[in-house]
């Protein structure tokens, strides 16, 4: 038997109308406890609204070897940013 | 006349409160660690409201530091479960199980008290309280129900508390409330926790007496109150 809790990562909404934010991770038993432990290590001083926590064995994460194929052919498109329209006045924030 | 009744709540949670802050850096898991440190902090503060209400109806001057570190131990008025020592962490989970089963329940009845303060105290503490129990009893079924030793554990801790849960339904005209009419409400909440943690109700119903009306308080009582007040005792004069 795994002598260790499994790991989970947490995920905190500040206040409402904001998205869940990742704040770290955290062990425990099962996902009741793992809410538990979030309300005690990440939310003593008032942080939050709402806790998510996620198996973080269940996370597919990107590879830190893929960056280049993934990330650097973005480099040399500024023309995906907006920034080529002019926005009428009327629009407000963008 | 309220002031020995508000300083058996406040010795409760005080006593209590420095009990579990014991366990603070030596938890079995990081997680665990902070979680009994933040139920030490909450039960010291509502010891704060409680000694502090006490000390100003009283009306001698004192303050709840004053009650908290300038007694000695056949002054305290703690129920004798509080100042149990706590051995391993099934006997101080079943300990904080137990406590918090009986202080939701005098809590949600004092939450309706007559007297403002006093319900006021008892509808803050009400919200802290709930998680305790949630926390504890989620504990002593995962322990109960858990591994072979895990589950021997909480048994022995079970048993060898149970003597001291008697006297929590012991009550006298010092009481904030009756105390007695309480224990249906636990007895119920016990069989629905105990049941999921595959644990057995002891038999015997012997109940240790003494400590809520200081007749005679365990021998650990006054340890804990060595270390709790020895700074206060030393240099009286100091502040943070």
């Amino acid at each position: 038997m795994k002598q260790e809790w499994p790991l989970w990562e947490v995920f905190i909404r500040g206040q409402h109308g904001l998205s869940h934010r990742h704040v770290g991770s955290l062990h425990a038993t099962d996902a009741t406890h793992a809410i538990q432990n979030a309300r005690d290590v990440y939310t003593r001083r008032k942080e939050g609204v709402s806790i998510w926590v996620v198996p973080a064995a269940d996370i597919t994460a990107s590879s830190p070897d893929d960056k280049g194929s993934l990330y650097d052919p973005a480099d040399d498109k500024v023309y995906r940013h907006p920034t080529f329209f002019d926005i009428p006045d009327d629009v407000g924030a963008m | 006349m309220s002031v020995p009744g508000l300083i058996r709540m406040g010795d409760n949670t005080l006593v209590l409160g420095q009990r579990v802050s014991e366990w603070c850096g030596h938890a079995p898991a990081l997680e665990e660690d902070i979680a009994l440190a933040n139920t030490a902090l909450d039960l010291i503060g509502q010891t704060q409201l409680w000694l502090g209400l006490a000390a100003e109806r009283e009306g001698k001057g004192r303050t709840a530091d004053t009650l908290a570190y300038h007694r000695d131990a056949w002054d305290f008025r703690n129920l004798l479960l509080v100042e149990q020592p706590n051995q391993d962490f099934g006997v101080t989970m079943m300990r904080q199980f137990l406590f918090d089963s009986w202080h939701l329940e005098a809590l949600t009845t004092l939450a309706e008290h007559d007297d403002t303060e006093i319900s006021a105290i008892a509808q803050k503490s009400v919200k802290e309280v709930t998680y305790h129990r949630e926390r504890s009893s989620d504990t002593v079924i995962a322990l109960g129900e858990g591994t072979e030793e895990s589950h021997a554990r909480m048994q022995a801790a079970l048993d060898r508390l149970w003597p001291y849960v008697g006297e929590m339904f012991s009550t006298d005209g010092d009481d904030l409330t009756d105390m007695a009419a309480l224990r249906p409400a636990f007895d119920t909440y016990l069989e629905t926790v105990l049941t999921e943690a595959t644990l057995v109700r002891p038999h015997s119903d012997f109940a240790h007496m003494g400590g809520k009306t200081g007749a005679r308080h365990t021998e650990h009582l006054g340890h804990m109150l060595a270390t709790m007040q020895v700074l206060p005792r030393s240099y009286p004069d100091a502040t943070w």
